[in-house]
């Protein structure tokens, strides 16, 4: 029989080349006679462009071109991008210009383009570039969009709103007129940017010969730059092959489609020879889309023992000055209320509106923080008002258990049922509780405070609908020399795909990990793929994988069967072999399996059985299965200064079956830390009249290792029913509960001052005012 | 309008340099353009991709290299710097036998990595430090690589990488 790989922590597959320096991100690929492009970005938030003189740059040594929408418009309909997610609700569904026509309406947005021979001489000629811009007003507060005499983000536009969403189920009136208590709170949630290591990047290359075009490009989804490339150009999608290459980190934001994506294979095509474009980390915090501001305004409705009959309340999402990726991002800050707790009646509504700022898309968790971050402000306030223990309100309001499958009442986009498939929420809280030495918590606390040091403790508990239809598929293909190849549509961006579908092949095939060649992120190699975002990966692939591993042992069994004349139920499969159970001189190879259902000319293919010993399956999940967990973080708080110290991070954390343990710890922490960036650190300054002001990593903080606690991680392994190895995804769940749970410590470390948090990243200097009164 | 006629005037490849440097052990001589920085002369001159760069200001770490003993950011220093030094990329810090380096075999084993981008540049940043700093504390590490920013392990997993290389590279050195 072949080795335990599902469960087993193995080292990653991907690690030699890249701990090596051979990874090949796109920026180390290289090109025969390629050319490189630099963009000159609009210096304004909201302006009309008068005119454009590239007659300098243009006479620039070593200048190829320079071009503007006029430019590109002469001989190509450059029309507006096409809606990536369409939806009804999108009352104003406006897309940007690859290259902006006549009105620019954020700080970033593409002016003109330059190739030259190199990246510094694009970037002299971009210099010297002179528009003249009729600068408008412009509108930067999402709080004030909606406002009668706000600017308008669009000179054409009727006002700034995008459009209104709304999860409503229950009967929301009568559970507050019939409630105990009702609580109210306000805040302003603030998520930033994608901030992978790598800025985004372009490669295309255009071959005259077949009309092909191949491009690579750091993205978490080449299918649907394919697509989205091949809508716009009116072209085929098989005469469009994308790339993604090692990709360094993605975190959401490289899940787009964007106007480089266009600009660079057009220029490609023109100019008869491959461009680059290489984002430089200035242009990452413009021309990359982030998230950025909500503003909440939520009550709650309770008993006097804490447990509660209603939620809701009003949102304002800020969109940006675009429309690039649909209402995902605003959907998944609805969808998943009212979090872990059984809520008989919600009501919430949210307004999208624009702002002159970067267009917005989802960031790890989506819109998911901001809604569990509501949620938990609201168990926190319950608390406090009731004096009744933080855990001790979620616990009496969990969905329990033999609840699951629980409908919580509100519906999915397409109409159907949001469905909790399984989990424990109170074993998660209580597992969390412990690794957090919660109960001997406020003894510490006390010790603290005789030492005159504020420490405080904050829970959250949330949940995270995983696994995005509709599937990613995989191809499994024994090869006549014994390897196996796998295939699959999905990009990695560091998630270790290659690791873990390896683990589920190799399993169920009896070969070693190195037996296993994985090829992905190509839409080249594999005919159709989805994309790496929400969580989705494994719950998506594992059943694939699985399931086109299973049919290749099926067949080779089959197979073997004839060959070794023995009954298919006498059969095993063991070390790259099949044999007769327990007898190993009674085997043949799977290499010579393959090599028989591949024959040479004038061979013959076994009566019954279909070339090559191969399968491909695109198996997924029967429905997003719900992740779920609890974190309890431990803070110290310097109130002279406002410093906020991390002291130790607890996780309970279930994604169901775990394929590979480190992988997911890896996964949580990451995600953890960058929960607490969004607490801390990560903020976006635009001033008012839209200049963003921290635009260099001094001036927009990312975690470093100096400020980031020891994070602990137990697992409650509650398998979903709702695919074939109970899996659940985990890419999220780090970052999901983390805010929340950061803000609760640091307000309970101030409890003797009352201090109550409406805004985040907290602000040292915002935390002495709130502590001063 | 100074800024292009000072363009203008400029004779592209008039202004350069011929400059010798040993990268990963190897002599190179090479012309440069004086304003090209070393991580831009690396990778795309020399060819030598594993260095890479995060945020060109000098912040992220991503780009760190080792010169003349000290862990440097490539893109804060001009490729004319480095003429007659000792550079030391990723690419160069196996051991001779090209079997991994201590802290590269810890990272593996700890899940060090995801995506890898930031990989070269914390692994020559620990070379470096663990060199001077035999017997480091977890906050010591922390502090070393405070420099380098990792978006997606946390670091927790860098910093188990590093204790362990800590304590291989002290027993090897006995």
């Amino acid at each position: 029989m072949g080795v335990k790989y599902i469960g087993a922590e193995v080292q990653r597959m991907e690690d030699l080349r890249l701990l090596k320096g051979s990874g090949r991100y796109v920026d180390d690929i290289t090109r025969d006679r390629m050319l490189h492009v630099a963009f000159l970005r609009s210096e304004h938030a909201h302006a009309n462009i008068k005119n454009i003189d590239t007659e300098n740059a243009k006479n620039l040594d070593g200048v190829h071109g320079v071009l503007t929408y006029r430019d590109i418009a002469s001989s190509f309909d450059l029309k507006r991008m096409s809606q990536l997610f369409p939806a009804p609700v999108i009352e104003q569904n406006i897309t940007q210009y690859p290259v902006a026509n006549e009105e620019v309406c954020y700080v970033g947005e593409i002016v003109a383009v330059v190739v030259a021979e190199n990246r510094a001489v694009a970037e002299d000629a971009v210099e010297i570039i002179n528009v003249e811009y009729d600068v408008m007003p412009a509108i930067i507060d999402c709080r004030l969009a909606l406002e009668p005499n706000a600017p308008k983000a669009h000179n054409k536009s009727k006002n700034n709103l995008v459009g209104v969403i709304q999860t409503s189920f229950g009967e929301i009136d009568e559970a507050f007129k019939t409630a105990d208590h009702i609580f109210r709170r306000s805040f302003l949630q603030h998520r930033g940017g994608c901030h992978a290591m790598e800025c985004r990047g372009v490669v295309a290359e255009h071959d005259a010969s077949e009309n092909t075009l191949t491009l690579w490009s750091s993205t978490q989804c080449p299918y649907l730059v394919r697509r989205s490339l091949a809508d716009y150009l009116g072209e085929n999608e098989e005469s469009i092959r994308v790339i993604a290459p090692d990709v360094g980190g993605g975190f959401g934001p490289k899940a787009g489609f964007y106007p480089e994506e266009i600009i660079v294979p057009l220029l490609a095509r023109s100019f008869g020879r491959p461009i680059k474009w290489i984002e430089d980390r200035h242009e990452h915090f413009v021309a990359t889309t982030t998230q950025r501001d909500q503003k909440w305004d939520v009550e709650v409705a309770c008993n006097a023992d804490g447990l509660i009959k209603g939620i809701r309340g009003e949102v304002t999402h800020e969109n940006g000055a675009y429309v690039p990726y649909g209402f995902l991002l605003p959907f998944t800050s609805l969808t998943p209320l009212p979090g872990p707790y059984a809520v008989p009646a919600v009501d919430v509504s949210l307004k999208v509106v624009f702002t002159n700022t970067t267009p917005n898309s989802p960031v790890r968790g989506a819109g998911r923080p901001y809604a569990i971050y509501a949620v938990e402000r609201l168990i926190e306030t319950i608390s406090k008002n009731l004096n009744i223990d933080a855990a001790e309100v979620r616990r009496r309001n969990f969905v329990k258990e033999e609840q699951m499958p629980y409908a919580t009442g509100a519906l999915l986009r397409d109409g159907s049922p949001v469905k909790y498939d399984s989990g424990n929420y109170h074993s998660c809280l209580e597992k969390a509780l412990a690794l957090a030495h919660h109960a001997s918590f406020k003894d510490r606390q006390s010790s603290a405070r005789n030492d005159s040091r504020f420490i405080g403790i904050g829970i959250s508990s949330y949940v995270e609908d995983t696994g995005l239809g509709p599937y990613e598929g995989t191809t499994v293909r024994v090869q006549p020399n014994g390897k196996v190849l796998v295939r699959s549509g999905s990009a990695s961006q560091g998630q270790g795909h290659h690791t873990f579908i390896a683990q589920i092949v190799a399993e169920t095939l009896a070969v070693s990990l190195e037996d296993i060649v994985f090829e992905s992120g190509d839409t080249g190699k594999f005919p159709h793929g989805v994309g790496t975002i929400g969580s989705r990966i494994a719950v998506n692939v594992g059943p694939s994988a699985y399931e086109a591993a299973n049919a290749v042992k099926d067949k080779a069994i089959k197979l073997a069967s004839e060959t070794l004349e023995a009954a298919e139920q006498d059969l095993e499969l063991s070390s790259g072999n099949v044999q007769v159970k327990g007898v190993e001189d009674l085997s043949v190879s799977l290499g010579d399996l393959a090599r028989t259902l591949s024959p040479k000319a004038g061979g013959k293919v076994p009566s019954g059985f279909t070339p090559s010993l191969e399968a491909t399956s695109y198996t997924g999940s029967n429905g997003s299965p719900f992740a779920s967990g609890t974190n309890v973080a431990e803070v110290e708080v310097d109130i002279l200064t406002g410093n906020v110290k991390l002291i130790n991070y607890s996780v309970a954390h279930d994604c169901g079956t775990i394929i590979n343990p480190k992988i997911v710890d890896g996964q949580i922490i990451g995600g953890v830390v960058h929960g607490i960036g969004n607490a801390l650190f990560e903020r976006m300054i635009y001033s008012e009249g839209g200049q963003p002001l921290t635009n260099t990593y001094a001036d927009y903080l990312l975690p470093l290792a100096t400020e980031m606690p020891n994070i602990e991680i137990v697992h409650e392994e509650s398998a979903s029913p709702l695919n074939v190895l109970g899996i659940k995804g985990a890419g999220e769940g780090g970052t999901i509960p983390a805010t929340a749970a950061v803000v609760a410590a640091v307000e309970n470390a101030l409890e003797e001052f009352n201090v109550e948090i409406d805004y985040y990243p907290i602000n040292p200097q915002h935390l002495t005012e709130l502590i001063d009164g | 309008m100074e800024l292009w006629l000072d363009l203008k005037e400029r004779k592209r490849g008039m202004n350069s340099r011929e400059i010798s440097l040993k990268l990963n052990g190897c002599e190179v001589t090479a012309t440069v353009e004086p304003r090209i920085h070393l991580a831009d002369f690396l990778r795309h001159t020399l060819g030598a991709t594993g260095t890479h760069l995060g945020c060109e200001h000098g912040v992220c770490g991503a780009c760190t290299v080792n010169v003349d003993g000290d862990a440097v950011r490539s893109c804060l220093m001009f490729a004319i710097q480095v003429d007659g030094k000792n550079v030391t990329t990723i690419e160069g810090i196996a051991n001779s036998d090209k079997t991994l380096h201590p802290i590269q075999e810890a990272f593996r084993k700890h899940h060090g990595l995801q995506c890898g981008f930031c990989t070269p540049g914390m692994v020559i940043t620990l070379e470096a430090f663990l060199k001077n700093h035999p017997n480091p504390t977890e906050f010591e590490i922390r502090k070393a690589i405070s420099g380098n920013i990792c978006r997606c392990t946390g670091y927790q997993p860098i910093v188990a990488a590093a204790m362990e290389a800590a304590t291989n590279l002290k027993n090897q050195g006995q």
